[in-house]
């Protein structure tokens, strides 16, 4: 009997630990499709962070490290200087490692151009610890920590990571994605795709901004969950391509 | 000689630390045990310079040098700091350009060297520094051209190789005096 | 002529990495060990290693942990303050097992402190230094010449053991210039098995990890990670004995202070009295028999520190409170002087008999 669907090799066999229409398992799914097919799994390490998706360890059949909360850009940059030719390398971190606690490391692993790719699950909530507010909750958004939702007169406003990244000079390209229906996942396994060639061909950081649901810390079901994306998420966080230098660099000439 | 402790001391700049340097790889070439420290931090950019430095024949305890044998002073700052500090009987060569007052102590041997004068006069630039080696060298008698030769050979890179004449002839008048 | 040449201490560190087959290096400039990232900036690129100033001492000890992860012999170096940040990733290092180097310059503390010679993270470094039970293999050199060697042997045991190992130095040994021999035996580094390299599609993946949420898992890899350090105590200690088989008095120092303290007893000998010194290497593990030893003899011992006294708890433990330990020392960048050694001697010792 013909197979038509199977799981991606680089991904194992087991059971996530995700919620229950968590976008985590897609994107999983996305990054491995990707590796398969740019047949890199046997060079790749992938860099875990702390949050929901620490033990993507434990689901990637790549070797893997775990990396301490924010530091995964530094971590990845010592793996693929160890070894830069041989050594395909991706961090997988969520809002709150990405971008608060390792909003350092993110910064200048762009700024030097770092020849890495991240993965970046922006949910705006912290969904480990339990639902607090993140780096890039909405303004009014409730969560444990804002429970009278979020006050940017108390603590700011959510922080754009692509728009803000796309002011240095040195990142290859940042674009962002969404997984909230079918059209909106193949572009983002496009993009995820074009930031492992990117390295693969030494034209440096790329970051890819997946917009992402957590039902169970938003209170919502995953439907309910997947159209607040549409509603309220991407009206602030805008899909597309902020920066991409060799695309510019090809217009120009 | 059994250990000389030396103290170079003046202003960042007037080449201290070089100074204090050569005269530690002379020692080397000789086969003592020497040592050199430097102070360091905020003092090192523009201010007060100085290093300890130990030639001995056996080897060297502690690196740092507060009652020295020999004194180096190129300005007044450092003669007012250390003058108290030389043991009796110790040595104190001043750079009397730089230096208008007398040493008060009368338990130690003291050297008025117009070394910042000399080198304007002999067109040696500031080196004034290896003047004052010169004249350090033949005091306490270990002066000797194979070993000069030796020792700027390590102080000075390769780069800088057309140095040498100069530092050599400064070191040769301060022998002289 | 000898084939040694003067070096400052932080250069022959950063030299022996090298010869040490280091071709990583990671830091962040802090004062008194500068010297160190300058040397690697100016010779990395050279030898086709990696110099990389980070933004941070946080990232400079990630990065290390990433080429760690990937099985190559790496370094880091910073002085007090930046050390307090790397802690973070000395924790996770040893959570996962890694080997690396790191150097500590230390200053004077606590908070920015100052920048002169101090040995007050001594607790920070025997103690571990990050949160969580573990252990680095300290190395307290005492000479230029030992902070070369013991660079090289502080890589060997880190691959020996995957654990971290730490120059533990101070601004006196990391500034001053003595002449060196870099002719220095080192030996080849083990394989790695456990790397993160790539599977190459050879083999299962390889996980580099510190997280393990089960409690009766996390707690055998503690158990497991400490009869590792039982055989670093019984196989690594390293000390230096002078002038103790027939000592009254015993000087505990390491470092800087223990080159005050040897001049010390000379001087006490010079007058009488029957002092010797016992100088740590190692710092962990600490050398505890040859203090039980001199236990047995001496009167009295007295601890040596750049500190308002840390390894004097060691000394006291060692020694199983047998004798009187003493405490002389200086602190927030200040050096004891010979003299101050030597009262301290005569004043244990119930003056000059």
């Amino acid at each position: 009997m013909a197979v038509v669907f199977d799981k991606p090799h680089a991904l194992i066999d087991v059971p996530l630990h995700y919620c229950p229409g968590c976008t985590h398992g897609i994107v999983h799914r996305l990054v491995a499709e990707v590796i398969d097919e740019l047949g890199i799994e046997g060079k790749t390490i992938g860099i875990a962070p702390v949050g929901c998706s620490v033990m993507a360890y434990n689901y990637f059949n790549c070797d893997m490290i775990e990396a301490a909360h924010g530091r995964a850009p530094a971590v990845a940059t010592g793996v693929k200087r160890a070894d830069p030719e041989n050594h395909i390398v991706f961090t997988y971190q969520g809002d709150g490692d990405l971008a608060s606690i390792g909003m350092a490391e993110t910064v200048h692993a762009a700024a030097r151009n770092e020849n890495i790719t991240v993965i970046f699950i922006n949910n705006a909530i912290y969904g480990m610890t339990g639902g607090q507010m993140a780096p890039t909750s909405l303004v009014g958004q409730v969560t444990q920590t804002s429970p009278y939702g979020r006050d940017p007169k108390a603590c700011g406003y959510p922080i754009k990571v692509c728009e803000m990244l796309s002011e240095l000079v040195g990142p290859e390209y940042l674009e962002r994605v969404t997984v909230n229906n079918v059209k909106n996942v193949r572009n983002a396994k496009k993009a995820i795709k074009k930031a492992f060639q990117n390295q693969i061909d030494g034209k440096g950081f790329s970051l890819v901004e997946v917009v992402s649901s957590c039902p169970t810390n938003w209170g919502m079901t995953p439907k309910q969950a997947l159209d607040w994306i549409d509603s309220d998420m991407l009206p602030y966080y805008p899909l597309g391509v902020y920066k991409d230098r060799s695309a510019e660099q090809k217009e120009a000439e | 000689m059994s250990t000389k402790n030396m103290l170079f001391s003046g202003f960042g700049g007037q080449g201290i630390l070089f100074a204090g340097k050569f005269i530690a790889y002379k020692g080397l070439i000789e086969d003592k045990q020497v040592s050199w420290l430097p102070s360091y931090g905020p003092e090192m950019r523009g201010g007060t310079a100085s290093c300890s430095v130990i030639v001995s024949d056996t080897p060297v305890g502690s690196p740092i040098v507060s009652n020295p044998d020999i004194l180096i002073a190129m300005n007044l700052p450092s003669l007012d700091r250390f003058e108290d500090a030389v043991v009796p009987g110790g040595m104190i060569i001043a750079d009397s350009t730089l230096i208008e007052r007398k040493v008060k102590r009368d338990d130690v041997t003291v050297f008025y060297v117009p070394a910042t004068q000399m080198a304007s006069d002999n067109k040696l630039g500031n080196l004034a520094n290896m003047i004052i080696v010169g004249k350090l060298l033949k005091e306490i008698g270990d002066y000797s051209e194979e070993g000069l030769n030796a020792a700027l050979d390590k102080v000075i890179s390769a780069r800088h190789a057309d140095m040498k004449e100069v530092n050599l002839k400064a070191i040769k008048l301060g022998a002289e005096l | 002529m000898s084939d040694k040449i003067l070096m400052k201490g932080n250069e022959a560190i950063a030299e022996a990495a090298i010869i040490a087959g280091c071709r990583h290096y990671f830091g962040y400039p802090i004062t008194p060990q500068t010297e160190i990232a300058a040397y690697m900036a100016k010779k990395m690129p050279k030898i086709g290693g990696t110099f990389l100033q980070a933004e941070s001492e946080i990232a400079a000890i990630n990065m290390v942990y990433g080429v760690a992860s990937a099985g190559k012999r790496v370094m880091t170096s910073s002085s007090s303050p930046g050390v307090s940040l790397k802690g973070e990733g000395l924790s996770y290092l040893a959570g996962s097992d890694l080997p690396s180097l790191i150097v500590n310059v230390q200053r004077g503390g606590p908070g920015l402190g100052g920048i002169q010679p101090s040995q007050s993270d001594y607790f920070q470094s025997t103690r571990g230094g990050g949160h969580g039970d573990y252990h680095m293999i300290v190395l307290a050199p005492a000479s230029v010449q030992e902070m070369a060697e013991l660079t090289v042997k502080g890589f060997e045991l880190a691959d020996t053991y995957r654990m971290t190992a730490m120059i533990l130095a101070d601004g006196t040994m990391g500034q001053m210039m003595e002449p060196v021999s870099l002719d220095l035996d080192v030996k080849p580094a083990p394989e790695k098995p456990w790397a993160t390299t790539g599977t190459g599609m050879a083999r299962e993946h390889n996980i580099v990890n510190s997280l393990s949420l089960v409690p009766e898992e996390l707690e055998e890899l503690n158990f497991k990670r400490y009869d590792r350090y039982k055989v670093i105590e019984e196989n690594e200690t390293m000390y230096e004995e002078y002038k103790v088989e027939d000592a009254d008095i015993v000087l505990a120092a390491f470092g800087i202070a223990a080159r005050v303290s040897k001049n010390a007893v000379d001087e006490a000998r010079k007058m009488g009295i029957k002092a010797g010194l016992i100088r740590p290497i190692t710092l962990w593990p600490f050398p505890k028999a040859p203090f039980k030893a001199a236990a047995e003899h001496a009167k009295a011992f007295i601890s040596v520190e750049l500190n308002m006294g840390q390894m004097i708890e060691d000394v006291i433990l060692a020694t199983e409170s047998k004798r009187p330990v003493t405490l002389c020392n200086r602190a927030g960048g200040m050096i004891p002087d010979p003299k101050q050694v030597l009262n301290s001697i005569i004043e244990v010792n119930g003056g000059i008999q």
